[in-house]
């Protein structure tokens, strides 16, 4: 059951060779067995799992089920679950029982889906190694000493790890896909706007979007499908028209012209992670499409305008953890002030706290215009780039991380060692471009992904032309030694 | 040593609307603490605004009244502060790009007109309260009035007296309540002002250091506070010392201000525009239906009544003060009663029994179409005003009583045939040789005796005018 | 554009977070070098280039104004950390 995929384990489920109950356990087994190796999960609550399991069986006993009713998902602790405890990762939640659903959250309960349980990530979704974690860090199950990459770190293991068949991420400057990359599965962070965000933990709001991470593009289409969709309580959300993204998987992408931007392949990527991506752009020209190079040339401008821009954002959404209505609040305090200060330096981790000096820096008086300003207007620039290539190509291909997975510590303590993590995958964020990792090979034994960016609303193409490579090769099926 | 006054005003109206600015919470007034707090009001992780197209139609409304200019976009930026009743820790606002610019007020002041230019008005949201009291050393903090729509509307620095301030705040109360977006209920908070008040010495161009009293909720208080301020302020540079910029407090109790405490370190709002709320687009289209919908403004209105109607411009600023006044005034018109016999009739009597019984015209028992016909047996000469006077007490009792009924059950029917007059005119000139005989010789007081005396003998009854008339003519035979 | 410990005690204080001592010296090192990173920004002229703030040409869009929201008192009051008479407390208040 444990490389199932999720249309199979559908067909399962409908011709009655397994139960959602059984489904559900028996990834709660694995949970139960494995977890604490990896620390993939923060919450699991076997008895709200396992009775949603049992409403599906009904659904499906009685015809009324779609694709996902009865698969069991590992949700990002970032979503609000009614009754679920929600931490996003943090000791300022870590007592915090959410009173409501997240709109995706919803839309999974809905169709019948079961929530497998709440996964680790980078507390705040601050990070990219999983390391920032209240709850202690994720490893990567293939190998144990090393990250599984962030802020979706849990949720990556679990995929890895076969714990669950399905999870849920998000994805701010990489979170999805940059773990995706790292644990060998496949990540899709969909276009701004596309699904909800009533209900996931802000972090910076013009850049936060909830996305599928599962073993293959076509799991991936099953989840967006449901995850998809406009939200009027969500005043950024577009009110796209409803598509089914699994509708064109499998069309020929013969003559799709892809973009390799050249400023994706200059010093700063591991030269065996290059190789493996030239490979596999070279069996997408087997498979007749064609190459053409581009440029970003602001690229370089990504990681400094995203480090104005999201801690400013996250700096002010963080500013509601007082003490005063739900969630921490420190033991001891002379007045009003001290609490906020000790609650505040108590609840919060040392990144975020380092983040949120950061973005306050930045909003300040006097510093505005030099840097916040002058952030969203490089936005612009960066957003005008891709603009203009995607008027020379189809689809935009090239590394989703300079590196595979690299050692726990070594670059914890160096943040801007780790921010460098998402050079590739952040001038998406703020274009607001949707991007997808997919596995494309190894190096000794360790994932490399390929990274997919679309122009807006492009999610079928992009999981059409995942899809095509996932035809062609079987990276994406490949699981790290031990997991059985 | 003369000294000018300068003062703005920014008041914080509550918009009337059903649900809050960025949620579909109630925002009715007076419901148990946090009862009214949703998801969105509470500030829980993950949730996000959405805007009240009500408030939004508010704001409009308010830029066509006042002759603004209406943004076609507007940006809502967070203000960023810590305060317990801040849910979010940062308050959706208006900064750079506000929906109303450059409106204008125009205020009588002695009998001239002042024109007060309103700099800018914006949509933002209201805190919460905080309840002190409920345990010692502590605050407890309700949220229902968090989210709640205000329009903050700010003038430009233009007036220079506590007099000119209290005009234009009132003329900004009649007017908010007037084109419906707020119910000017000044002790349930929906009308808040923060006064900006500083000196200068006569003719200097320069401004001096303004210090800002907040959260002044009546027209008393607002005088009071600026008198108080203006004193404070003069006595300070006069003995040489100077103004630091504050903001300040208004004690009722003692009639003095003081700088709030926690306000000693200048705060940084660093506003932003607010990622999770898209840029406010107002089109002409928007604009021409609100257009429709809007009432005619009370200084178009008390120039008709003016001109068309004969009205003093006294009367005819008082009865288009508020709304519901100018509509009791027209339903009585509808009969064809003399304006200025109704508009007399409204703003003395019947403004004096809603004095005294504090309520306000919508609570006036008796209706335009009860008043209309008092007024139309005044007309006719059924009843003198006196007697008037007398049927009104009697219907205010039982408002739904027919007033013919009344009249005759009170005996208050005019005595107006002019054989019954002239027969007691004769019977009391009779008995009164003495005051003729005086009036003849030139008194003219003796006149008015006698006439008393006709009325004393008709108890009320006999029509004046005609008792006079025909006294004169018997008399100057 | 370089910080010191007094500018970090002054953002530490905008932000309502308690920085000890220890804290405050690694923080510089740390804030600087991601300062400098950012300070990068500054190499490209933005004259005449328009800030963006949304990818696509969208606008608000208008709730309307209806009652929706019902009484979660007690749901929210259950998990505050201090409650009396269905208020939150906190420290006293002063003005």
């Amino acid at each position: 059951m444990i490389n199932l995929s999720l249309k199979s384990l559908n067909q399962g489920l409908v011709k009655k060779k397994f139960s959602s109950l059984e489904l559900t356990q028996f990834f709660l087994n694995r949970v139960e067995k494995h977890n604490s190796d990896i620390n993939a999960f923060i919450s699991i609550d076997a008895e709200k799992s396992l009775t949603q399991a049992k409403h599906a069986d009904a659904l499906i006993q009685s015809g009324q089920n779609s694709l996902l009713t009865g698969i069991p998902v590992a949700q990002k602790d970032i979503f609000c679950s009614a009754g679920w405890r929600t931490t996003c990762g943090s000791l300022m939640l870590d007592n915090f029982i959410s009173p409501y659903d997240a709109t995706v959250i919803q839309k999974f309960n809905e169709v019948g889906a079961v929530n497998l349980g709440k996964t680790n990530m980078d507390e705040f979704a601050m990070g990219s190694s999983n390391e920032t974690s209240y709850y202690g860090s994720v490893k990567n199950p293939w190998d144990l000493s090393l990250v599984p990459g962030g802020s979706s770190g849990g949720s990556a293991a679990a995929i890895a790890a076969r714990l669950a068949p399905a999870a849920t991420g998000t994805d701010t400057g990489g979170s999805i896909r940059q773990p995706a990359s790292l644990c060998g599965f496949t990540g899709l962070k969909p276009t701004y706007g596309l699904v909800s965000r009533f209900g996931m933990i802000a972090f910076a709001s013009s850049l936060d979007q909830a996305g599928p991470m599962a073993p293959s593009a076509e799991d991936c289409a099953v989840l967006l499908n449901v995850m998809a969709g406009y939200d009027e309580k969500d005043s950024t959300s577009i009110n796209h028209e409803k598509e089914d993204y699994l509708a064109n998987l499998d069309e020929p992408i013969k003559g799709l012209r892809i973009g390799v931007p050249k400023e994706f392949f200059e010093k700063g990527l591991d030269g065996s992670v290059q190789k493996v991506i030239e490979a596999a752009l070279m069996s997408y020209k087997k498979m007749g499409a064609e190459l053409v190079d581009i440029s970003l040339p602001n690229t370089h401008l990504a990681i400094p305008v995203y480090y104005v821009i999201a801690p400013a954002e996250a700096s002010s959404n963080l500013s509601r953890y007082d003490g005063v209505r739900y969630g921490y609040r420190a033991k001891e305090y002379n007045d009003l002030m001290d609490m906020y200060f000790k609650t505040r330096q108590e609840g919060f981790g040392e990144e975020v706290k380092r983040r949120i000096l950061i973005g306050t820096y930045v909003l300040s008086a006097g510093y505005y215009d030099a840097y916040y300003l002058k952030a969203q207007k490089i936005r612009k620039l960066i957003s005008d780039d891709f603009k203009k290539a995607f008027e020379k190509c189809d689809v935009i291909m090239g590394p989703s991380a300079p590196s595979v997975a690299f050692k726990a510590n070594e670059k914890k303590s160096d943040p801007l060692a780790m921010y460098l993590q998402d050079i590739y995958t952040i001038s998406t964020n703020l274009a607001g471009l949707p991007g997808m990792s997919i596995p494309a090979g190894m190096i000794d034994n360790l994932p490399v992904g390929l990274q997919l960016i679309g122009n807006y609303f492009k999610e079928s193409q992009m999981l059409n032309i995942a899809h095509a490579f996932q035809k062609e090769t079987d990276w994406h099926t490949r699981m790290p030694d031990g997991v059985s | 040593m003369d000294w000018d006054i300068v003062i703005g005003i920014e008041t914080h109206v509550q918009l009337r609307t059903n649900s809050k600015q960025f949620s579909g919470a109630s925002t009715a007034y007076g419901s148990e603490p946090n009862s009214q707090a949703c998801l969105v009001s509470l500030a829980y992780p993950g949730v996000l605004p959405v805007l009240n197209k009500e408030a939004v139609n508010c704001a409009i409304r308010f830029g066509l009244a006042t002759d603004a200019e209406i943004a076609s976009r507007s940006i809502f930026a967070r203000k960023n502060y810590f305060y317990p009743d801040l849910p979010k820790g940062y308050q959706i606002s208006q900064f750079e790009l506000p929906i109303v610019n450059h409106g204008k007020l125009s205020i009588s002041i002695n009998g001239k007109e002042k024109e007060v230019r309103i700099l800018r008005a914006h949509l933002e949201e209201d805190a919460g309260k905080s309840l002190h009291g409920i345990v010692q050393g502590k605050t407890g903090i309700d949220l229902n009035r968090a989210g709640t729509p205000l329009l903050e509307i700010v003038t430009e620095p233009d007036m220079s007296s506590a007099d000119e301030a209290v005009t234009y705040a009132k003329k900004l109360h009649e007017l908010v309540q007037w084109i419906g977006i707020c119910d000017g209920n000044m002790q349930e908070g929906s009308f808040r002002c923060d006064v900006n008040v500083s000196v200068k010495k006569k003719g200097d161009t320069k401004l001096g250091t303004r210090r800002e009293i907040k959260n002044l909720n009546s027209f008393r208080f607002i005088k009071q506070a600026i008198d108080y301020e203006v004193n404070w302020q003069i006595e300070r540079l006069e003995d040489g010392e100077k103004i630091d910029q504050a903001t300040i407090l208004f004690n009722p109790e003692t009639g003095e201000t003081r700088a709030m405490r926690s306000k000693e370190e200048a705060n940084d709002y660093r506003y932003f525009p607010d990622p999770d709320l898209l840029p406010l687009e107002v089109t002409a289209n928007m604009i021409d239906k609100i257009k429709l919908s809007m009432p005619e403004l009370p200084a178009s209105v008390a120039e008709r009544f003016e001109k068309n109607l004969g009205l003093s411009s006294y009367d005819a600023s008082e009865l288009t003060a508020n709304r519901e006044v100018t509509n009791y005034f027209n339903n009585v018109l509808q009969f064809e009663c003399s304006p200025k016999i109704t508009a007399n009739w409204i703003l003395g009597v019947i403004f004096s029994q809603l004095k005294e019984k504090d309520i306000s015209i919508s609570l006036c028992p008796i209706s335009p179409a009860q008043l209309a016909k008092l007024i139309q047996r005044i007309e006719d000469q059924t009843i003198s005003n006196n007697a008037a006077k007398k049927v009104f007490d009697a219907l205010w009792q039982k408002p739904n009583t027919e007033i013919d009924l009344l009249i005759d059950e009170l005996g208050l029917r005019q005595i107006s045939d002019s054989g019954a007059i002239d027969q007691l005119v004769e019977e009391v000139i009779n008995a009164n040789i003495n005051m003729v005989n005086e009036f003849k010789s030139g008194k003219e007081k003796a006149f008015n005796a006698l006439i008393g005396q006709v009325m004393k003998a008709s108890k009320g009854k006999a029509n004046p005018a005609q008792v006079s008339e025909i006294l004169k003519k018997k008399l100057t035979i | 554009m370089t910080i010191n410990q007094k500018d970090i005690e002054k953002i530490a204080h905008l932000a309502r977070i308690n920085i000890s001592e220890e804290e405050s010296a690694t923080l510089e090192v740390k804030l600087n070098s991601i300062i400098s990173m950012i300070d990068k920004m500054q190499e490209v002229n933005t004259d005449n280039v328009e800030p963006m703030s949304h990818a696509l040409e969208v606008t608000q869009p208008l709730r309307e104004d209806k009652v929706t929201e019902s009484d979660i008192r007690s749901d929210a009051l259950k998990i505050a950390p201090e409650v009396v008479d269905s208020t939150f407390i906190v420290p006293q208040v002063i003005e």
